[in-house]
Formats: C-alpha cells, sequence, structure tokens
C-alpha cells in the first residue's frame, strides 16, 4: 500500500477496509476521504444530534467562480423595488471609478431577465474553445443573462430544479475570465436561485435594495435574514424611489412612503448607503438601453451611482 | 369544496414583473367583487412575500383548524364572512421570518391552501402569485385544472415591465388560462401641489402589450400615495377615498371580470 492509503486507514477504527488505490491523485483521494468520512458517521453510534460539523460537511462546498475575484449581489426580497436598475447603474459607476478594473454583471433572473434591454444587448453567443459561453460586452461590461439564450417572448416555465441547473451553467459555463468585480443581479423573492447562488460560489457581499413603503420593508429584512443564513455580509442599504420632485413646480412629494429604508436600517445594524429619489429619466433611459450613469454622468443619480460604488469597493478591499 | 369546483371562478392575478402591483390589485379587485355583492376568497401565493395579511390589517390573524377536521379555516375580515383570506402569512409565528423554500415545499403548500382550505361557496377566488412563472404559477394552473380559471395581468407602463408581461401572456396561452384583460398600474402620477400629470414608470407599456396581443386594457391606475399608505397601514382605500380616480377604476375592473366570467 502506498502512503496515502495508509493514511487514511490510521483514521478508521474497528473497520477493515480493502483499499484498492487505482490512482495517485488529489480529486481521487479527496472522493475517497469523503466516503471514508460517510463511512465513519454511519457507523457511530446515533445520538439523535447531528452536530454543526456534520451539518456544515454536507451542504454543498463553495466553488469560486475561476478569475473572478469578488462577487457582489443586489438582492431585495420585494420585486420591482428597482435590482435590476440599481446593478446595472453600480457596475457602470464602478468601471467609470476604476477604469482599469474588469467586471461582470450577470442577469440571474431567469423569469424575468431585464439585462439585456437595460444594457442594449443583442447578438448570439458563442463558445470559446473551452466550451464556455462568451459574455457579451456593452459599455465596457461583461454580462449574461437567460434572455440572451432565449426567445425574449418565450416564458421560461420551469420549476426550481431546472432553474437550479440553470443557474449552475450561468455561474460555470460562462468565460467570465478574469474579472475584479461580477455584479449578480438577483430575482426577487428567497427562494431556489438565491440558495443556489449563496450556497454554491462565495459571494463577497450583498446590497440590498428597497423602496421606503412598510409593504417593501418586510421583504427586506426577509432577505437581510436569508443573507445572514448562509453567511454571506450585508454591504448596506440603497433605498431606491425615495422622493419624486415634481418638474413643473419642485413640489417634493414621498409617493411611496416616508424613509422606512432607515427604520430597517436600525433595526438590522446596516446603514443606508444612498438614497435615490425617483427621477423619470431613470426609467426612460434603461428603457433604451442607455441607463443614467452613462448617459448623464453630471446628473445628481449618476453622482449618488458613483458613491455606492465607492462604498462597495471599498468594502470589498478591507475584507 | 374541492379545488377544482365548476361554481367558483378563480382570478390568477399574474405578472412575469415584480413590483408592478399584483398584490395591491389582487386585494382592491377581491374587496371591489365583495362590494358587488359576491362571496370572494383571496389566496396569497407569494409564499416567500405574502404581502395580503399586512394590506388588509390582518397581521396579527391566525389559522385555525375548522370542527370535524374538515381542514384549516380562512381568516374572515368581515362579520358576514363576505370575504375569505388565506395566506402564509398567517401559519408563521413570526411575521418577519424568511421562507427560504425550494419549489417541491411550495408546491406541496400550494396544494394544501388549495385541496385544505375551507374555502365554503364562493362566488370568485383570487389568487394573488409572486411574479415570474415558477413552480407557485405551474402549480396552482395544474391544481385548478377542470375548472373556471382566467388571468388578470399587472403592468406598470415601462419597456422593461412590458418586456416581461410578454412572457407571462405567453405561459397564459401555453397552460390554457384565458386572460380576461391587462391593468396598467403606476400610470402617471398628479402633483398633489400644481396637479401636473408626471409619467414616473414611462408610458404606454400596458397599451403597446394590448395591440400586440389582441387584449382588452381594463383600466389604469394612476400613482397614489394614499393607495400605498393604506395598504401599510391595512386601512381600506375604496371606503376612505371612493371618489379616487383608482376607486372608480377598480370597480370598472371588477365590473368587467364578473361580465367576462360569467359570459364565458
Amino acid at each position: 500500500m502506498n502512503s496515502i492509503s495508509r493514511k487514511i486507514l490510521g483514521k478508521i477504527s474497528g473497520l477493515r477496509i480493502d483499499i484498492l488505490v487505482l490512482r495517485k491523485n488529489k480529486i481521487c483521494v479527496t472522493n475517497f476521504k469523503r466516503r471514508i468520512s460517510l463511512i465513519q458517521c454511519y457507523m457511530q453510534k446515533p445520538t439523535g444530534i447531528i452536530t454543526d460539523e456534520q451539518r456544515k460537511r454536507s451542504l454543498p462546498k463553495k466553488l469560486p467562480i475561476a478569475g473572478v475575484d469578488h462577487v457582489v449581489c443586489i438582492a431585495s426580497g420585494k420585486g420591482g423595488v428597482g435590482k435590476s436598475t440599481v446593478a446595472v447603474n453600480l457596475a457602470l459607476a464602478v468601471s467609470q471609478n476604476e477604469p482599469e478594473a474588469r467586471v461582470g454583471l450577470l442577469d440571474a433572473d431567469i423569469y424575468g431577465p431585464s439585462i439585456p434591454l437595460m444594457m442594449n444587448l443583442s447578438g448570439q453567443v458563442y463558445l470559446n474553445d473551452k466550451k464556455l459561453m462568451i459574455p457579451l460586452e456593452n459599455y465596457g461590461i461583461h454580462c449574461m443573462s437567460m434572455g440572451l439564450l432565449t426567445d425574449s417572448n418565450s416564458p421560461i416555465v420551469w420549476r426550481g430544479l431546472m432553474v437550479m441547473s440553470a443557474i449552475e451553467r450561468l455561474l460555470r459555463h460562462v468565460a467570465w475570465g478574469p474579472l475584479d468585480y461580477l455584479f449578480i443581479d438577483m430575482p426577487p423573492g428567497t427562494g431556489d436561485v438565491q440558495l443556489s447562488i449563496s450556497q454554491n460560489i462565495p459571494v463577497n457581499g450583498a446590497v440590498i435594495v428597497t423602496t421606503p413603503q412598510d409593504i417593501a420593508l418586510l421583504d427586506a429584512r426577509k432577505a437581510v435574514e436569508m443573507f445572514t443564513k448562509v453567511s454571506v455580509p450585508v454591504i448596506g442599504i440603497v433605498q431606491n424611489m425615495g422622493v419624486f420632485v415634481c418638474h413643473h413646480c419642485g413640489t417634493e412629494t414621498r409617493v411611496f412612503g416616508n424613509d422606512g429604508a432607515y427604520r430597517l436600517a436600525s433595526d438590522t445594524g446596516l446603514n443606508v448607503i444612498v438614497d435615490l429619489p425617483l427621477v423619470p429619466d431613470i426609467v426612460e433611459t434603461c428603457d433604451r438601453g442607455t441607463p443614467i450613469t452613462l448617459s448623464q454622468p453630471d446628473s445628481e443619480i449618476a453622482t449618488k451611482y458613483r458613491q455606492l460604488g465607492r462604498t462597495v469597493i471599498e468594502y470589498l478591499k478591507k475584507q | 369544496m374541492s379545488a377544482t369546483s365548476n361554481l367558483r371562478h378563480n382570478i390568477l392575478v399574474l405578472s412575469g414583473k415584480g413590483g408592478v402591483g399584483k398584490s395591491t390589485v389582487a386585494v382592491q379587485v377581491a374587496l371591489s367583487l365583495r362590494s358587488l355583492g359576491h362571496r370572494v376568497g383571496l389566496l396569497d401565493l407569494d409564499l416567500c412575500g405574502p404581502s395580503v395579511p399586512r394590506m388588509l390589517g390582518l397581521e396579527a390573524h391566525q389559522v385555525v383548524q375548522t370542527e370535524g377536521g374538515g381542514g384549516w379555516q380562512p381568516v374572515y375580515p368581515y362579520a358576514d364572512q363576505s370575504l375569505a383570506v388565506m395566506s402564509i402569512g398567517f401559519l408563521l409565528k413570526d411575521r418577519e421570518a424568511a421562507v427560504i423554500w425550494r419549489g417541491p415545499k411550495k408546491h406541496a403548500m400550494i396544494n394544501q391552501f388549495l385541496g385544505d382550505v375551507a374555502w365554503g361557496n364562493l362566488d370568485f377566488l383570487v389568487v394573488d402569485t409572486p411574479p415570474g412563472t415558477s413552480d407557485e404559477h405551474i402549480s396552482v394552473v395544474e391544481k385548478l385544472r377542470g375548472a373556471s380559471t382566467h388571468a388578470l395581468l399587472v403592468t406598470t407602463p415601462q419597456a422593461v415591465a412590458v418586456s416581461d408581461v410578454r412572457r407571462e401572456v405567453n405561459f397564459c396561452r401555453k397552460m390554457g388560462v384565458p386572460v380576461l384583460g391587462v391593468v396598467e398600474n403606476m400610470s402617471g402620477f398628479v402633483c398633489p401641489h400644481c396637479s401636473e400629470c408626471s409619467r414616473l414608470f414611462s408610458s404606454g407599456g400596458g397599451t403597446a402589450l394590448c395591440e400586440l396581443y389582441g387584449l382588452s386594457l381594463l383600466g389604469q391606475l394612476p400613482v397614489d400615495p394614499a393607495l400605498g399608505r393604506c395598504l401599510d397601514s391595512g386601512k381600506d382605500y375604496m371606503s376612505e377615498f371612493n371618489d379616487s380616480i383608482n376607486s372608480k377604476v377598480l370597480m370598472k375592473i371588477a365590473e368587467s371580470v364578473v361580465e367576462q366570467c360569467s359570459v364565458a
């Protein structure tokens, strides 16, 4: 027997195992060690209690995406609060703040992919010689979305298991290449997609987007709880659509309630990183595929997005 | 009453897009149908983000078993039991607890909501759904196969919303669920100071969607901060603001739903 198999035998007590070592490489040894651990678990007298160590061992291991240094999720719990808008403008703002950085944007909303429209992406997705999908690039951002792989009119009528498989492909079968930052636009909710992403890749931080109203905060709280449960640090909160300023008379109206994001922040010990007003140009520029950070870089909104970008990057660099 | 009772019209409130106001429209349409004299059920199928209990001021309520083992009793906000409400929100001990479930568990819960709840004799069951075309939507359509089931689509005016709702239209076609029409929500905002209307979320999306698919535009609901405030605090918007544009449009939507369901 070689030295590797002798070492493994030494860990098992009272069990005779015949080992046939076919190959001496790391993957075989790792797989073999995992099987031995499982056998040890079965052999132990049942105590009725699964230890934290055993629980952690049975969760999927987080495997980083090759070549990607930092991953940030933009999430909310609630739909329609502006996750995609924030994700797109944040990616562009980071790119403006750090022109040398390579930035990627993954649209993880399988059912309602908005990134292709907002980033004005079109065209075929090609495979490289390693059979990985090449992200489409626009405005210097490398993007991938289910919307680029399917007909824009066809619904994705899939149950959770198929969605998990699709997410796996978008994470592992894309030539993300060397990226400094990958921003993931998450779908609404706290279900399959969020779990699949958080449990399978190391996520360096999450940004929670909410509107001011209580109904949105209820869901934002759940998103914070979910990220805490899967050990993803929450960088902070973005309050979106906080106030509307009438273009005709300048009156400010809090269309969607009063500063609820600040209540959420104080309850959870997080900070409101930026407070974004409701500006019709934001929607109209996204609809045209020319996000406001790009098309109106001197606007108040673009300045706020660059401020958000700086806060996120500083947080990542401190980790 | 079984899940596929033929005497009851099921109205699925759907949107491909999140945050367009499905729950708001579902709650207000259910209340409007009730005010037209119908017996209405309201089922909140958004398991991860149940908004209905909050919107109706029912957060403190819990679900109880009916006597004789007849299943779960829905929550009745009115003494005459003209509105029956069910949501996962009533089953959570802590209303802020996150429901982080994968598909099969959601499917089982939906089967229970449709099969094990003592809904009683209803004229309409309004079903609020989460965004998308996933487990919840597939499960509810499969469970309601054979019954009178229709879809009410909600969108906002912007292109990003419309592009998602287009998929929802095709979902309905694929699953054989007839579409009653489209409601365009957040369709403009009238400044309370100068009364000028601003397009907060672009314009024209609802109309374009209807033209593309030959659907009826059942109503356009402008943004009214009072509606959001009422929903946040569980107050009845249509009673307190019955003269508002939104109240009138919602009533017309309910009347159209009744008319189309009785003809079908």
